[in-house]
């Protein structure tokens, strides 16, 4: 019940906010965005709603979620774990932690852990290069990474407070 | 040390943002006062082509030539557009630049728009810095409630609406063209120019792209004078100050603002504290990943868009990634290809084809299953990168035909050894 309560809620401020747009189709990444935390991912539900809600096609949207790395079309888990790759980071070892979280996991990059809490991906530079190795939870920036700080992270966010406001 | 100019950073504090009481106190919004009451939008655009300011997103286009560009009688409505997308590997200044201070770039946007006759200014923000675009968002309110944003800036007949946008994330959509396709609900690739963003932009209008260091000169440049930010560069050919981004083997990582045209040496070994112990400086990348490799004879360059040019280097984004001699600068390249090879939005063949190729001749050199033919051929590669559609595949040869250029002997090694020289990777 909340939960539908919820996602109307959502609806509305979206409906409200493309009719005010006077472009509304400026506000596509933020309808995707906004339907992903929702429901998760980006499900065939929730493109067809942005879709509606847009008055764009549905191939149109495809080929925008098709293309952003932060939009998923697949289901992630809870917490998206990326870990960024690029030049800095691996100065600094960080495929090394990218290989220590797939151990502490049991996954692989791109798949997500069975219990539905961790996905795992790589990501080019973050712009967090003064403090490699560095990594984004969801939206959150980790930096100066090893192996014991991972570690730690990772008891966070299976029990702790970091699993608080950490939207997608 | 004392007598380096701090402009863009004198607000920077080590655990806050600038508020907008703050900034006033500083001199904030004292350029767009002046400007509203008795500036004429040519006078500013007179005042930015004087005072030499070049684009700080990589290519280093002079801005006011940029503005200029938008003809008189252009139609309306008119665009700015500031470019925070930041996704040049090794470059983090305009995290630093908004997190420290964002009413510099909403008054350096406002005094733009004022100057071009925009009546709406776009801040395309990076999915990483999710909490940069909350701080514009709060900070663009508060504005907006001090008459600083909005209709009738500052009792003038100036009007002006920003806004945030939140990308979805791609590197390509830091090219400006394909930015604007982004903003517009478009996939973000490139655009064929002519016609220049200037002249048919956001919805086919005149619109003015600007990186976010960029726009943040503005202010002073139109309250102290074109002059005074000449004078701030310690080059002949450069003006005002410059945010560098120094990252990998040195003690300090970081950014520090210091004048356009400072020595290579002097920013990695004064300001960023040198090299780690027992380190030794083998190169550098002097602007992010799609600039070519600097060897040891050139760190007495002056770190500024012509100087480096005339030896036939690139600023870049001024983001310098220092390499030790334990780092094989094959396999750093692999990574940097890599980077691009997934980064392409697969447009055109040199790039989408070109690069995975590139990418697997390389990591078989590097991991000594590689030929002299193998070599010609990346070099060749290397040229027919330059022949893609937009500037990111010929960004990505800069690294590349660098690596086979002024590192051979380090590449012939992998060969002759039949692995990699380097024991550590
Ligand atoms: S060079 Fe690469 S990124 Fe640019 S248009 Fe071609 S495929 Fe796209
Ligand atoms: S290279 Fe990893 S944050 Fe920049």
């Amino acid at each position: 019940m909340e939960a539908t309560n919820q996602k109307t809620g959502l609806l509305k401020e979206l409906e409200q906010r493309i009719r005010r747009a006077e472009h509304p189709r400026e506000l596509v990444v933020d309808v995707m965005l906004a339907l992903q935390e929702q429901y998760g991912y980006l499900s065939d539900d929730a493109l067809e709603e942005a879709a509606r809600l847009l008055g764009m096609s549905l191939l149109e949207l495809e080929e925008l979620a098709s293309f952003y790395d932060f939009i998923y079309r697949r289901p992630v888990g809870r917490f998206v774990i990326r870990v960024c790759d690029s030049v800095v980071c691996w100065l600094e070892e960080g495929e090394k932690l990218g290989e220590h979280l797939e151990a502490r996991l049991g996954i692989r990059m791109g798949e997500t852990t069975p219990d539905g809490l961790f996905t795992l991906l790589p990501v080019c530079c973050i712009g967090y290069c003064d403090m490699a190795p560095a990594m984004l939870v969801n939206r959150r920036v980790y930096g100066n990474l090893n192996q014991e700080k991972i570690d730690k992270i990772l008891e966070e966010l299976r029990t702790g407070d970091e699993r608080k406001g950490l939207p997608r | 040390m004392k007598d380096l100019p701090m402009v863009l950073l004198r607000n920077r504090k080590a655990d806050r943002t600038t508020g907008l009481q703050e900034y006033r106190t500083s001199g904030g919004y004292r350029a767009l006062e002046l400007a509203l009451k008795e500036l004429s939008p040519k006078d500013l655009c007179g005042m930015v082509v004087d005072s030499g300011l070049q684009g700080r997103g990589g290519a280093g286009f002079p801005a006011g030539r940029k503005w200029m560009g938008v003809a008189e009688d252009a139609p309306h409505p008119r665009y700015l557009v500031a470019n925070a997308d930041e996704m040049e590997p090794g470059t983090f200044k305009d995290r630093v630049l908004i997190h420290a201070d964002p009413h510099q770039l909403i008054e350096g946007m406002l005094l733009a728009g004022y100057a071009v006759g925009a009546s709406k200014g776009v801040i395309f923000v990076r999915p990483a810095y999710g909490r940069m675009a909350e701080i514009l968002e709060r900070e663009i309110s508060k504005a907006r409630e001090a008459h600083l944003v909005g209709q009738h800036i500052l009792g003038s007949e100036f009007s002006m609406e920003l806004e945030v946008h939140r990308s979805g994330g791609r590197y390509i959509c830091g090219e400006g063209t394909a930015q604007i396709n982004a903003i517009m609900g478009l996939r973000p690739q490139p655009r064929e120019t002519p016609p220049r963003t200037t002249e048919k932009g956001l919805w086919n209008m005149p619109t003015v792209l600007h990186n976010v260091e960029t726009l943040a000169c503005v202010p002073h440049i139109i309250l102290n004078g074109p002059d005074w930010f000449k004078g701030l560069a310690r080059s002949q050919t450069g003006a005002g100050t410059k945010l560098y981004c120094v990252s990998g083997k040195v003690q300090r990582p970081g950014c520090y603002e210091l004048p356009m045209g400072t020595a290579l040496r002097e920013i990695l070994e004064v300001h960023a504290g040198g090299m780690r112990p027992g380190s030794r400086f083998k190169a550098c990348l002097p602007g992010g990943a799609s600039t070519r490799f600097m060897s040891p004879e050139f760190l007495d360059a002056e770190m500024d868009y012509e100087a480096l040019r005339r030896m036939g280097h690139r600023l870049g984004t001024g983001a310098i990634i220092v390499f030790d001699e334990t780092t094989c600068l094959l396999r750093a390249t692999v990574n940097l290809i890599r980077f691009f090879a997934r980064e392409s939005c697969g447009w055109c063949t040199p790039c989408r084809e070109g690069l995975p190729f590139v990418e697997e001749l390389l990591d078989g050199l590097e991991q000594g299953r590689g030929t002299r033919e193998h070599v010609e051929m990346l070099r060749s590669m290397a040229d027919a990168l330059c022949n893609a559609f937009c500037p990111l595949a010929p960004g990505a040869a800069q690294p590349l035909e660098s690596l086979l250029s002024c590192f051979e002997d380090e590449v012939l090694e992998h060969l002759r050894l039949g692995r990699c020289p380097y024991q550590t990777r």
